[in-house]
C-alpha cells in the first residue's frame, strides 16, 4: 500500500522543494507526492493531478495560490471526488504537521491548516530579546 | 490618440490565473476582465470557478464570442481599464475579425496539445493556429508573445521561426 497520503501541487518547483525539505527535516518525504503545473495547459493540470491521486490513493491535496491553475484543478476534481480534501496556501510548517501525524482523516487536514496559519508571524527588532 | 481602455487582449489557455490577475492586472491597474469563451459562457459552474480567482477590486464578465463582439465597443469606451481574455487563438481571431476593433494581441500562454509544435516555453501552436496568427497580422493587428510584462515581447515573425523543428 502506498505511503503517500497527500499530493502537493504548485507552480514551478515549489512542490518538489517543499517535499524535499520535509524529507530533510523529518525524513517523511514519502508522505507526499509533488506535482508541478509547469508547461501544462489547464486541462493537463487537472489530468496530472487526477493521475497522481489515482496512482497513490491519496485523498488530500495541498495547493499554493487560491486562484491559480493548481487550485482550480483541485476544485474541478472535487466535483466528482467527494472524499477529496484540499488545503490552499501551503507552507512548510503545514506539510510537516501533516507528515508527522499518524491518524488518517480530516483531523490531520484541519491540524495541518491550523499549523500553517499560526506559523505566520512578523518579527521586528524590538520584540526579539 | 484616443485612449483605449482595454489595455490587453490576451490569449491564455489557463484563462484567469495568477499571471493575468497579478502579473498583468496589477501594473495595468485593470478593473475589469472580459473572459470570452463559449464554453465558460454556457456554464454557471465554470463561471463560479473563475469568479473565485478574481479579487474584489476587479469585475469579471463572461461572454460568448458572439456577445463579446457586440459588447466590445462598450468595453473600449469604458472609463475603467480592462483585459479581454480568450482561451485560444481561434477565439481571439474570431473576435478580432468580427469586431474590427482590436489593434494588438498578446499571446500569453498556449500549452501543449497533440498537433501543436513548441515555439516558446509557453507557446505551442498547430499549423492552423500559425496561419490564423499570420492572418491577424495581415489584418493589421500587432501580434506578440509575452507571458509577463517584465519579459521581452517576442514579435510574431520571431515567434514563428523559433522552437523545435523550425
Amino acid at each position: 500500500m502506498s505511503k503517500t497520503r497527500a499530493i502537493v501541487i504548485s507552480h514551478g518547483g515549489v512542490a518538489q522543494s517543499l517535499v524535499s525539505a520535509v524529507e530533510l527535516i523529518a525524513g517523511r518525504g514519502e508522505v507526499f507526492q509533488a506535482v508541478s503545473n509547469e508547461g501544462l495547459s489547464a486541462a493537463d493540470v487537472v489530468k496530472r493531478l487526477a493521475e497522481a491521486l489515482d496512482a497513490t490513493g491519496a485523498h488530500v491535496v495541498f495547493t499554493d495560490l487560491p486562484a491559480g491553475s493548481c487550485t482550480l484543478a483541485a476544485r474541478r476534481l472535487m466535483r466528482d471526488r467527494p472524499a477529496l480534501r484540499v488545503v490552499v496556501g501551503t507552507n512548510l510548517p503545514m506539510l510537516l504537521e501533516f507528515a508527522l501525524r499518524e491518524s488518517p482523516g480530516d483531523a490531520d487536514v484541519a491540524a495541518a491548516a491550523d499549523r500553517g496559519r499560526e506559523s505566520i508571524r512578523t518579527l521586528d527588532g524590538a520584540s526579539v530579546r | 490618440m484616443v485612449p483605449v481602455s482595454v489595455e490587453l487582449f490576451r490569449v491564455d489557455d489557463r484563462l484567469i490565473h495568477g499571471q493575468v490577475i497579478v502579473g498583468w492586472g496589477k501594473p495595468l491597474e485593470a478593473e475589469f476582465i472580459a473572459l470570452v469563451d463559449d464554453e465558460v459562457a454556457g456554464s454557471d459552474w465554470e463561471q463560479d470557478l473563475y469568479r473565485m480567482g478574481v479579487p474584489p477590486e476587479m469585475v469579471v464578465y463572461f461572454d460568448s464570442i458572439e456577445t463579446a463582439v457586440f459588447k466590445l465597443p462598450a468595453y473600449l469606451a469604458d472609463p475603467r481599464r480592462g483585459i479581454v481574455l480568450t482561451g485560444d487563438v481561434e477565439s481571439m481571431r474570431e473576435l478580432v475579425e468580427r469586431s474590427g476593433r482590436v489593434e494588438r494581441v498578446n499571446i500569453g500562454g498556449v500549452h501543449h496539445r497533440p498537433g501543436r509544435r513548441e515555439r516558446l516555453r509557453y507557446v505551442f501552436l498547430t499549423e492552423e493556429e500559425e496561419a490564423q496568427l499570420r492572418a491577424l497580422e495581415r489584418y493589421g493587428v500587432e501580434v506578440s508573445a509575452q507571458d509577463v510584462p517584465t519579459a521581452a515581447p517576442v514579435p510574431l515573425h520571431e515567434l514563428l521561426v523559433s522552437g523545435s523543428g523550425a
